[in-house]
């Protein structure tokens, strides 16, 4: 009886197809399970954002500047409470130096509803609403502190989930069409053709990158509206982003012409572009994933730099970068630590990226 | 060899030439000339500026000619050591260029050394000792070295170090040498200062390295030449460092044409975090300024930085590889 499953597994892994294997080899990968949840997870974050922030991002409490993370509480004097709140906060100016502070009241507490209705948003630009996952109906409720206007950087982190993490996704979008096109036609026809690209690729790695996108961002008009400057951006990412991609779609192709299905499909009369089309991009579409996966977190720092040094998107538009822009000088970050925590985000990101980047490629060659 | 090395300069050259043209379109790309924000500058200041006026400042920027006209007149000048004037500095992009380069090389140079130094022996120990404690310890290192942007990494050190020791790591020399001559003691002083940024370009591209190391002799572990010396009972550490570390190191050489570009692209955001006297903050002072001859010079001799230095490797590679020594000669 053992003996029959056994041989009904080993039959199983002999018709399954390609894709089934892969699967069953990407689960294998804690980690990279872990990735791909932590990502669905922000992505989602980043579809709703304005249903899972907790404010107007705009919205100025002027009383509030620079205000540290208030922490959500379930003890208070009389015991545990199932609903958490949090505790008042009120600000004082030292009589000397002028500087603020701020102190938890603990006589005032406010209590965390769910399904709240708040700030008015328009999600997408077409629903209106103004219910938030969850809220204080009376107070202040800063999970992550607010920056030197006193807007709330929770909510802030939220919105630039959105942008930072689309950005990253156009950008790959763009390198991929450019990297599969130029990559292609430089494998499969070779010769001149594929000399030039080659070099091109090459002299293009061997920039610096940072000072290039600085050079090429700086250039980018003032008066542009915000979603010029955003593809602006995008493009100049993808500049360098599809080398590394061409190289890929390049060597698989070099490898790929010489076996028979192809000389099969040229000598049945298949034009080129749909002998590398049909045939050749399908037989190596994991790689080509693969790859995509793993330059998707170098777009988001690509982004997340340029926009911190203030030569990338610029405010009202918020990224991860945006916020952090105002981390710049170190002596803001000592005085108002709380300022760095888009930044954890971007790193969660990249790792949860590199992670599932990590078991795709093992996932990859299935029959290894 | 000869050969080898001749194709490789005359390579070297062409690519030198081609970030010239990007620097020119660099310095070209704001809207907008010099001479168009001087007139207006004349203008405001209520000198009338006439027509023949015009015509002679334009002559005499090398304005009234075709766009590739100006590229060769401007190649020509910087051939003779004169790269324009920064109008923001108001002093020749030359001279600030020269007192910030050789810090700039200085920096990269002792990054990538640092990088290598770190990498290799973590390679090693992660490939022999696969899937054991340390491995795994240095992989999740690895992960997380990739993961912190540069600049990030810079403001979290800085800021550790301000709270816990009181202390600023920024700069590269202590305020009482900043403007000095060079000393023994000046120097003394910036080797104090030189790990924080040192730690901070090269994280990354150790983190890289790391990884690129461990799979190479991992690869080289597995063939059976190294189970032949095994089965002959060569000594294992013998056996390690004579034949597949030797072998695994190459890639990581020619890998050299990367992870020079990277780090001196870290090296550009963290000197302007960490306010380093290199070409990086200039470059950002530059750009938020337009002062565009400072600008494009600024990434061209960071890019001919890195294009040098992809060329040594390549040297190197000659030297350390008999299989490409002996390439041509055959």
């Amino acid at each position: 009886m053992r003996r029959g499953e056994e041989i009904s597994a080993e039959e199983k892994f002999y018709v399954a197809s390609q894709w089934q294997l892969m699967w069953r080899k990407f689960v294998k990968h804690k980690l990279a399970i872990f990735g791909g949840t932590v990502l669905i997870i922000f992505y989602i974050i980043a579809i709703f954002c304005e249903f899972f922030s907790t404010q107007d991002i705009h919205k100025r409490n002027s009383r509030y500047a620079f205000c540290p993370p208030q922490k959500i509480h379930f003890f208070d004097r009389d015991g545990f409470h199932l609903r958490p709140f949090v505790y008042q906060v009120r600000r004082t100016l030292d009589p000397v130096t002028w500087k603020r502070i701020y102190t938890v009241d603990k006589t005032e507490r406010y209590p965390i509803y769910f399904f709240i209705h708040g700030d008015k948003y328009r999600l997408w630009n077409l629903f209106s609403s103004d219910i938030h996952l969850f809220g204080v109906k009376k107070g202040t409720l800063f999970l992550f502190g607010t920056d030197n206007l006193g807007r709330d950087l929770f909510s802030r982190t939220l919105y630039a989930a959105r942008i930072s993490l689309s950005i990253g996704l156009v950008g790959v979008f763009l390198s991929f069409v450019l990297g599969c096109i130029l990559g292609g036609i430089s494998g499969y026809f070779g010769g001149a053709v594929d000399m030039t690209i080659q070099r091109i690729i090459e002299f293009l790695i061997s920039i610096p990158t940072i000072p290039l996108w600085m050079a090429l961002s700086a250039a980018l008009p003032q008066e542009w509206s915000p979603i010029r400057i955003y593809f602006s951006i995008v493009i100049i990412l993808s500049l360098v982003g599809w080398c590394g991609l061409a190289r890929v779609v390049r060597g698989k192709l070099l490898e790929l012409r010489e076996e028979d299905f192809c000389m099969a499909a040229k000598i049945a009369g298949a034009s080129d572009g749909k002998i590398i089309m049909r045939h050749l991009l399908p037989s190596f579409l994991s790689y080509l994933i693969v790859n995509l996966t793993l330059s998707i977190p170098w777009m988001i720092l690509g982004e997340t730099s340029l926009s911190f040094l203030g030569l990338g998107l610029r405010p009202p538009v918020v990224s991860w970068g945006v916020l952090l822009e105002q981390a710049q000088n170190f002596r803001t970050v000592v005085l108002h630590p709380w300022l760095l925590i888009p930044g954890i985000f971007v790193v969660i990101t990249v790792l949860a990226f590199n992670f599932l980047g990590d078991g795709l490629r093992d996932a990859a060659d299935p029959y290894k | 060899m000869v050969s080898y090395i001749l194709r490789r300069l005359i390579y070297m050259i062409c690519v030198l030439g081609v970030t010239s043209v990007v620097s020119f379109i660099i310095i070209q790309l704001p809207p907008g000339d010099y001479l168009t924000s001087y007139i207006v500058q004349l203008e405001s200041s209520g000198t009338k500026v006439s027509e023949e006026q015009v015509a002679s400042l334009k002559k005499r920027y090398g304005l009234d000619v075709p766009i590739y006209l100006q590229y060769f007149k401007w190649i020509w000048k910087m051939l003779h050591g004169d790269f324009g004037m920064s109008f923001a500095w108001n002093k020749p992009v030359s001279k600030l260029l020269a007192e910030r380069l050789p810090l700039t090389i200085m920096i990269s140079l002792f990054t990538l050394i640092f990088t290598y130094i770190v990498a290799i022996p973590i390679g090693i120990y992660s490939a022999t000792h696969q899937y054991s404690a340390g491995d795994y310890i240095f992989t999740v290192f690895g992960f997380a070295g990739l993961a912190i942007p540069n600049f990030l990494l810079a403001l979290i050190l800085m800021f550790l170090f301000y709270k816990y020791f009181g202390i600023s790591i920024g700069g590269l020399f202590s305020s009482e040498y900043a403007e000095a001559a060079w000393s023994i003691g000046k120097f003394i002083d910036m080797l104090k200062h030189l790990p924080a940024p040192i730690i901070v370009i090269g994280t990354a591209g150790t983190a890289g390295l790391i990884r690129v190391m461990r799979g190479c002799l991992l690869d080289e572990l597995r063939k059976q030449y190294v189970i032949t010396a095994r089965a002959k009972g060569v000594a294992e550490r013998k056996l390690l460092f004579k034949y597949p570390v030797r072998v695994a190191i190459n890639p990581i050489i020619s890998t050299i044409g990367w992870t020079l570009p990277q780090i001196v692209s870290g090296g550009t955001i963290t000197a302007i975090v960490l306010s380093l006297p290199t070409v990086g903050p200039l470059l950002f002072q530059a750009l938020l300024t337009q002062d565009m001859y400072l600008a494009g010079s600024s990434v061209m001799f960071l890019t001919f930085l890195t294009v040098i230095g992809t060329f040594i490797s390549d040297l190197l590679l000659v030297w350390i590889d008999p299989r490409i020594r002996y390439e041509k000669g055959a």
